[in-house]
C-alpha cells in the first residue's frame, strides 16, 4: 500500500487534482465555521463602541505595537483567572478591528487593566516604566505627552468601523470632535451630558494626563487603557458561577 | 521519442538500479554522478503519523471544534475551568468557610486563620499592589505610600486598612463611598500669594526638626490655612487623610521645590476600590497582610 504514491508522483495532473482536493478540505474546515461565528459571540450587556478618544488611543496602541508584548485575552485557566480576573469573552472584542488577542506575553495581559491603576500611575509608567516598576523592561513612551492626539479624522475612522459592523450612530459620528474634547477635559470644564447620552453613564471623562491645555496622545491612550475589560458588568470578576457554565459559550448573560 | 529511448527512461522499473555502496535501490535519477536512494519512510514514523491522523479525526468530535457541535460529554473549556476551580476551593474550604464568617479581629486572634490570610495576602499583594507600592511594599515617590512604616494617611488599624482597600481613595469613578479629601491649590487658585507660599514652604520643611517655630513668619499662615486638616502641630489628620508634615516622610518628595509645588498645585494620590476586582475574602487577606508588614496598629 505504501507504493501508491509512485502513481501520484508520476502523473502531474492527478497530483495537481489531489492537491486541490486536499487544500479545499483544509479551507472548508477553516472557513465554514466563520459563517456561524455569531454563535460564538456571547449575548452580554454593557458592550459599546469605543468613544472617539478611546478609539484614538486604540489606534496609538496599535501604532506603537503594544500587542507585540501585551495580549488582551485572559484564557479560561485557573491561574489566569486568579491573576487577571474573569476570562475574556468573545463579545468583549467584537468591536476591535483588529482584535488584540495573543499568546505572547512579554508584559502582562491587559484585557482587564481598566481601573486597576490610577491615571497618574499610567502617566508615570509611560514616561518611565522603571520609575514605578523597577524590574520593568518596557520602553519609555514619554513623547506621548507632547503629541496632540490625532482626532480630527475620528469621524472617518468611525465611518470605516461602521462598515465593519460597529454600531456607530450618525449622531456619534457627527459629534466625534465634541466628544473627544468632553472626555479629555471632563467636568466641570466641559459639559459631558452629550457624551454620556451617546456612550452611557459609565464613560470616564476627565483630564487623564494631567495636562489640561492639550488633548495629548497620552490622554487618548490612557482613556483607552482605563476602559479595557470594564464594559461588561460581571458581578464578580474572580469567581465564576458554575451554573452559568452549561450555557457557555452561546448564552453568557452578564448581570 | 524512439522506442529505444523510452525503454532506457524506464529502465529502472524493469531492472532496479542498486547502489553499490549501500545496497539500496535508487530512483534512477542521476545528477553529476549523484544518485537518489529510494529509501522508504521508517515504518515506526509512518505508523505514528497515521495514528496521529486517526487521533486528530477522533479529537475533532471529542471537542467542540465545530460551531454546531458541542463535543462528547458536552466538554467545554469553561467546564474544565470550573472543575479545576472547584478542586482548589475544596482544598481551601478547610479554612475558607471559617474565614469568610470571621471578623477581622477574630482572624487576627486565630493563628490558623491568620496564617491563611498571610499566605493568600502575600500572593495577591504581588499581583495587585506591588505595581504601585513596590514588591516589598516600600512605596514610591509620586504618591505611593510605604506600607512598612507606621506613617498612615487614613489609619493603621486592620479595619482602617480594610476600608481603604475595599473602597479605595478618591476612586470616584467607581464609588462615592471611597475615601475623599482634596487639598486646595493655594497657588493656582489664588488662595495665597506666592510669597506666603514660599514662607510656608520654609516653615513646613523645618517642621520635622522639632524646634519651636512659633516665631517663624509661616507659623501664622500655617495656623490659618493648613492646621484645620494637618493639625496645629502639622502632624496630620487621619479623618481627612492629611499627611503628617513633621516626620520627614514625603509622598511627593521633600525638597523645597517639591514642597512648594505641593502647596502651589498639589497632587493627590488615587487608589482603586479593590472590591470591584477582588472578592471579600481576598480583601480581608490583604488587609491582614498589609497590617503585619510593619506598621499595623492595634
Amino acid at each position: 500500500m505504501f507504493k501508491h504514491h509512485v502513481f501520484l508522483e508520476k502523473n502531474s495532473i492527478v497530483l495537481l487534482l489531489a492537491i486541490i482536493v486536499t487544500v479545499l478540505i483544509g479551507g472548508l474546515v477553516e472557513i465554514i465555521p466563520l459563517f456561524k461565528y455569531e454563535t460564538t459571540i456571547e449575548k452580554v450587556e454593557g458592550m459599546r463602541p469605543y468613544t472617539p478618544l478611546e478609539l484614538a488611543g486604540y489606534n496609538i496602541y496599535i501604532r506603537e505595537g503594544c500587542y507585540n508584548c501585551h495580549s488582551q485575552q485572559i484564557r479560561p485557566l485557573r491561574d489566569e483567572v486568579v491573576r487577571y480576573g474573569h476570562y475574556s469573552l468573545a463579545a468583549e472584542s467584537m468591536y476591535d478591528h483588529p482584535f488584540q488577542w495573543g499568546s505572547k506575553r512579554t508584559g502582562p495581559d491587559l484585557a482587564r487593566v481598566g481601573g486597576k491603576y490610577s491615571d497618574d500611575w499610567h502617566v508615570a509608567h509611560m514616561i518611565n516604566p522603571r520609575s514605578v516598576v523597577p524590574e520593568s523592561i518596557m520602553p519609555t513612551y514619554s513623547f506621548l505627552m507632547h503629541r496632540e492626539a490625532a482626532t480630527l479624522d475620528s469621524h472617518k475612522h468611525m465611518k470605516a468601523l461602521r462598515k465593519l459592523g460597529v454600531p456607530y450612530t450618525d449622531e456619534m459620528i457627527e459629534y466625534a470632535l465634541a466628544d473627544v474634547a468632553a472626555q479629555a477635559k471632563g467636568e466641570p470644564t466641559y459639559d459631558t451630558t452629550g457624551l454620556a447620552s451617546r456612550y452611557g453613564d459609565k464613560v470616564k471623562a476627565r483630564d487623564f494626563d494631567g495636562q489640561p491645555m492639550i488633548v495629548s496622545e497620552m490622554d487618548a491612550l490612557i482613556a483607552y487603557l482605563q476602559v479595557l475589560g470594564t464594559m461588561v458588568d460581571f458581578s464578580s470578576t474572580r469567581e465564576i458561577d458554575p451554573s452559568t457554565l452549561d450555557k457557555m459559550p452561546a448564552k453568557v448573560k452578564a448581570k | 521519442m524512439s522506442k529505444k529511448d523510452h525503454s532506457q527512461l524506464h529502465q529502472h522499473e524493469h531492472a532496479p538500479d542498486i547502489d553499490k555502496v549501500s545496497g539500496v535501490e535508487t530512483t534512477g535519477h542521476e545528477w553529476d554522478g549523484l544518485k537518489e536512494l529510494n529509501n522508504p519512510l521508517p515504518r515506526w514514523w509512518l505508523w505514528v503519523f497515521l495514528a496521529c491522523c486517526i487521533w486528530a479525526a477522533w479529537f475533532v468530535f471529542q471537542r467542540p471544534m465545530w460551531p454546531t457541535h458541542r463535543g462528547v460529554e458536552n466538554y467545554t473549556q469553561f467546564k474544565e475551568l470550573a472543575e479545576s476551580q472547584a478542586q482548589i476551593r475544596a482544598r481551601q474550604n478547610a479554612y475558607l468557610e471559617r474565614f469568610s464568617d470571621a471578623s477581622l479581629d477574630e482572624i487576627m486572634a486565630d493563628a490558623e486563620l491568620y496564617n491563611f490570610a498571610l499566605a493568600g495576602g502575600n500572593a495577591v499583594f504581588k499581583e495587585n499592589c506591588a505595581t504601585c507600592h513596590g514588591t516589598g511594599a516600600e512605596g514610591n515617590i509620586g504618591g505611593y505610600p510605604n506600607l512598612n512604616d507606621d506613617d498612615w494617611l487614613w489609619g493603621g488599624k486592620v479595619t482602617d486598612i480594610y476600608q481603604t482597600i475595599h473602597s479605595g481613595i478618591r476612586d470616584t469613578a467607581h464609588t462615592m463611598e471611597t475615601r475623599i479629601s482634596a487639598m486646595p491649590a493655594f497657588g493656582v487658585d489664588n488662595i495665597l500669594p506666592r510669597e506666603d507660599i514660599q514662607t510656608l514652604t520654609d516653615f513646613v520643611s523645618k517642621l520635622h526638626e522639632g524646634e519651636d517655630l512659633t516665631a517663624h513668619a509661616g507659623y501664622k499662615i500655617f495656623q490659618e490655612n493648613c492646621a484645620t486638616c494637618h493639625g496645629a502641630d502639622g502632624k496630620g489628620g487621619r479623618e481627612v487623610g492629611a499627611p503628617n508634615l513633621a516626620d520627614e516622610i514625603w509622598l511627593f518628595g521633600g525638597s523645597r521645590e517639591q514642597i512648594f509645588r505641593s502647596i502651589y498645585n498639589p497632587r493627590m494620590g488615587m487608589m482603586p476600590a479593590w472590591r470591584y476586582r477582588l472578592d471579600e475574602n481576598t480583601l480581608k487577606q490583604l488587609a491582614v497582610y498589609v497590617h503585619q508588614l510593619g506598621g499595623g496598629e492595634k
